[in-house]
């Protein structure tokens, strides 16, 4: 069954995606929203900077970020600069690796839900005495619930899957930024092939899984709201 | 008074809405589609946003040239065309969805509005479960609620077949003469003006082209309603008294007394009649052997040709206003002008409320 080093990596894992999901709402909920409401002339650039991860190389992704967030890197300099230490291959690394790569997953079907509300709820809300903010958390996000619910287990998903990155930035130490996906490498490597069989197939269970709650609950939203 | 002064430019004309209207009883703001209607209610209820203008609803100044209030802070009412009640929320979470961001709603107020609107029975359903005429008077109870200082109506019967439409119909009545704020009605139908309004605003192409008590602009030669051969006018009477042996009733107006055929409203009931220009002809001498039973003493007070054929006629009974359309034949034969004493014989009238 699972070693030690396996069940840290899948400790860590879990970790590193379940930090990475609740700050990805709470930084890809405005963002949508943004994006949904505005007339803002350079909106098509920053959707696309925002999809970029989709299509990237994740490697290339990685290697920015060891550039810039690395000791010599911009933000690297500033961290010391601050007493600080580099935040290169630590888990709060793979934290903000993690965080950009897994945004557009995010961002996208959130805006899609708030788009698919339309103005005239929120107008109605108004009209009703609810100010904006009150209206957004008292309209807006219930009615875009499928959004929110596609958005983390994406969001989650994407990032237990990450290797590109995370082999980039992470350095794969035990326990602190040793991952699943580098642990079936590793396996692999060390021609571990039943440690591997088991980490893998573990991971494609759990993401069918996630997935299918995603499109059930998704298909009994729409027809629960097209009676 | 209500007082508007606002030019704003909207995506596909300006509407220059510069009017003043009483702060009580229903004003219908009637115009054909695309006229600016809705547009205008959604100024009215600071939907719509523009810094410049003046906008004051009876003591309080919505708009000026340094305050916009905003419309959560504008304390209306606004029932939208289509019915907009929340989905994620049931019957009652919709009807709280208002009442919990108002002061001072105290239970027999909410009793007095559910039962106006007979939707006591609905409280614990979700939306899904709901007719469209049972969401469209859930979306008049939630506007209400909230004890708006006005309410604003945008076409709410429009998204609902007939049946519902005379379903909803006399409870718009009932909000009509039981509630004491301004109602302002947006429609395109003649019926439901009619019907409703006190007070009739008229919309063109974004311009405010009148406005006046309904009767009034009904008759007017310079406005588009009082031509063609679906012009009416409205009579506002009083039931006084039963025929038992012919089915009639006796409807007292300031000018005469109406026999219509009874439909069993109570004695000292107001009703609103209307009379189709059509259905009202002239003669110079009162006739006695005639089917017609309403015949008025009238005083001839304007003209208007109407085509080649036709002319519309402007009478006064006492200080009701009545229109008809005759030939240009009779007219003549009749020796019509401006002052003539005249009877006019009403062949039918349509009971409204």
């Amino acid at each position: 069954m699972l070693n030690e080093y396996d069940l840290s990596a899948l400790l860590v894992t879990i970790k590193l995606a379940s930090i990475t999901t609740v700050i990805l709402i709470l930084v890809g909920t405005p963002i949508a929203w943004w994006l949904s409401q505005t007339r803002f002339k350079f909106k098509a650039v920053i959707e696309a900077i925002i999809a970029l991860p989709l299509i990237l190389p994740p490697t290339v992704l990685g290697f920015y970020l060891l550039m810039t967030l690395g000791t010599n890197g911009p933000i690297g300099n500033f961290l010391e600069s601050l007493g600080g230490s580099s935040i290169a291959f630590t888990f709060t690394g793979l934290v903000v690796g993690s965080v950009i790569y897994s945004l557009p997953f995010v961002v996208q079907p959130l805006q899609n839900s708030f788009g698919s509300i339309g103005k005239q709820p929120m107008e109605v809300a108004a009209t009703l005495g609810a100010s904006k903010l009150d209206r957004f958390f008292t309209v807006a996000v219930p009615l875009a619930r499928s959004g929110f619910i596609t958005a983390s287990v994406l969001g989650f998903a994407h990032t237990v899957g990450e290797f590109g990155v995370v082999l980039m930035i992470g350095g794969n130490i035990p326990g602190e930024t040793g991952v699943l996906s580098i642990a079936i490498y590793d396996h692999v490597e060390a021609m571990e092939y039943g440690q591997a069989h088991l980490l893998a197939g573990g991971l494609l269970v759990l993401s069918f899984v996630m997935l299918l709650v995603v499109y059930i609950f998704n298909r009994r939203f729409s027809i629960m709201r097209s009676n | 008074m209500i007082e508007c002064q606002i030019k704003i430019e909207l995506e596909s004309f300006i509407l220059d809405a510069n009017f003043s209207i009483p702060d009580k009883g229903v004003t219908v703001i009637f115009g054909p589609s695309g006229s600016g209607k809705t547009s205008l209610l959604r100024v009215l209820a600071g939907l719509e946003k523009t810094h410049k203008g003046f906008l004051k609803i009876g003591d309080s100044i919505w708009q000026d040239s340094e305050n916009f209030v905003l419309t959560h802070k504008r304390q209306i009412g606004y029932v939208f065309q289509d019915t907009t009640l929340f989905e994620h929320l049931n019957v009652q979470g919709n009807l709280d969805y208002g009442i919990t961001r108002s002061s001072n709603i105290e239970k027999e107020f909410i009793d007095s509005i559910l039962n106006l609107l007979d939707i006591k029975t609905l409280l614990n359903r979700s939306i899904a479960q709901l007719s469209g005429g049972e969401k469209q008077r859930i979306a008049i109870a939630r506007a209400l609620l909230v004890k708006p200082k006005i309410l604003l109506m945008d076409e709410p019967l429009s998204a609902l077949d007939n049946k519902r439409k005379q379903e909803i119909l006399p409870y718009l009545d009932a909000l009509h003469n039981d509630l004491d704020i301004p109602i302002i009605y947006v429609t395109h139908s003649p019926d439901e003006a009619s019907r409703l309004a006190d007070y009739l605003l008229l919309l063109d192409h974004g311009k405010v082209i009148g406005s006046g008590p309904i009767n009034t602009m009904l008759t007017r030669f310079d406005l588009p309603m009082s031509h063609g051969s679906e012009a009416t006018s409205l009579v506002e009477a009083k039931v006084i008294s039963r025929e038992k042996e012919f089915n009639l009733m006796h409807l007292d107006f300031p000018g005469g007394e109406f026999l219509v055929p009874d439909n069993h409203l109570p004695i000292g009931s107001i009703v609103r009649l209307r009379v189709s220009a059509r259905d009202v002809s002239l003669t110079k001498e009162k006739q006695i052997d005639t089917s017609i039973l309403n015949i008025f003493p009238a005083i001839v007070e304007e003209m208007s040709p109407e085509g080649k054929a036709q002319i519309m006629v402007r009478l006064k009974i006492n200080e009701t206003t009545l229109l008809t359309l005759i030939t240009k034949k009779s007219a003549k034969i009749l020796a019509l002008k401006k002052g003539l004493k005249v009877f006019a014989q009403v062949k039918s009238v349509a009971i409204l409320s």
